[in-house]
């Protein structure tokens, strides 16, 4: 084992034990700081796969933007501080013999089938000038594709998310 | 590195997302077990483009990509959750069983 896949292990444990918790937690709120410490596990990857451009856009978006959504998802649905019952359904046992056996066979294929391929790790391939580079040379049509996505994701979250009482009507006094 | 490490632990814990998905009841619980598998994904995507150096930073491009739409799908995600919430005064997946309003007369 070389030291990149030392550090590699020891952070995917910590992405994969934070992971667990969530899914397991009795707390709504501790599910999502446990997905705070997942995240930034996985931004971890990252920067050991010399991807560093895109661990601190994980960072930001991740860790920043999407958790305090969730946060105030869980505000805004007036869940319980402490812990609640009744958050796992009954098909518990189905559902992790589902996991189980998407684990297995996940696992097994891919120890099979790249087990003697190497990765040779050089710094400088996930540099923001790189990726910058690349996505507005080549990627360029895409990523303006992906802005006019964000837009119309943006004005339908505004749509679904105006109350009933006001809607059709558009005086200023009402907004 | 090998190319086995992240591509395992990018199955483990798509399996645990899996596992979230189908075992928890409130929504915004299944929306996290959702992005824990995208984030799955994404490792996949950033080991790949690191082991075949590609030219064009393909997988590093399309992970960022994955993570921009993921801020939609939450976003759009949390106020369908919401809506539903103002509607039916819970978000426990199993006990959405009706496709009609709730309350029509009531507003």
């Amino acid at each position: 084992m070389t030291a990149a896949e030392i550090v590699f292990t020891a952070l995917g444990v910590v992405a994969l034990g934070a992971g667990v918790c969530t899914v397991t937690t009795k707390q709504l709120v501790h599910a999502a700081l446990w997905l705070v410490v997942s995240f930034g596990a996985v931004a971890g990857m990252y920067l050991v796969l010399t991807a560093e451009f895109v661990a601190w856009v994980q960072v930001l978006i991740y860790v920043g933007a999407i958790v305090v959504l969730l946060l105030f998802g869980i505000m805004l649905t007036r869940a319980p501080v402490g812990p609640s019952e009744g958050l796992n359904s009954r098909n518990r046992f189905a559902a992790l013999l589902v996991a189980g056996s998407t684990a297995v066979v996940l696992v097994t294929l891919l120890w099979r089938g790249f087990r003697d391929a190497r990765i040779e790790l050089e710094p400088g391939g996930g540099s923001g000038d790189a990726l910058g580079a690349a996505i507005f040379r080549q990627w360029v049509l895409p990523f303006e594709v992906l802005s006019v996505l964000l837009l119309a994701a943006l004005v339908g979250a505004i749509v679904l998310s105006k109350s009933r009482a006001d809607r059709g009507s558009r005086t200023p006094k009402e907004g | 590195m090998s190319v086995a490490y992240p591509a395992v632990f990018a199955a483990l814990l798509f399996s645990v997302g899996v596992y979230g998905v189908l075992a928890r009841r409130n929504a915004i619980l299944v929306l996290m077990s959702a992005e824990l598998m995208l984030n799955a994904v994404n490792i996949n995507l950033v080991a790949f483009d690191m082991w075949l150096r590609d030219v064009l930073h393909g997988g590093q491009v399309l992970a960022l990509f994955t993570i921009v739409i993921a801020a939609a799908e939450i976003g759009l995600g949390l106020a369908i959750v919401l809506l539903l919430f103002r509607d039916r005064g819970n978000i426990d997946v199993d006990r959405q069983d009706v496709l009609r309003e709730s309350d029509l007369e009531a507003r």
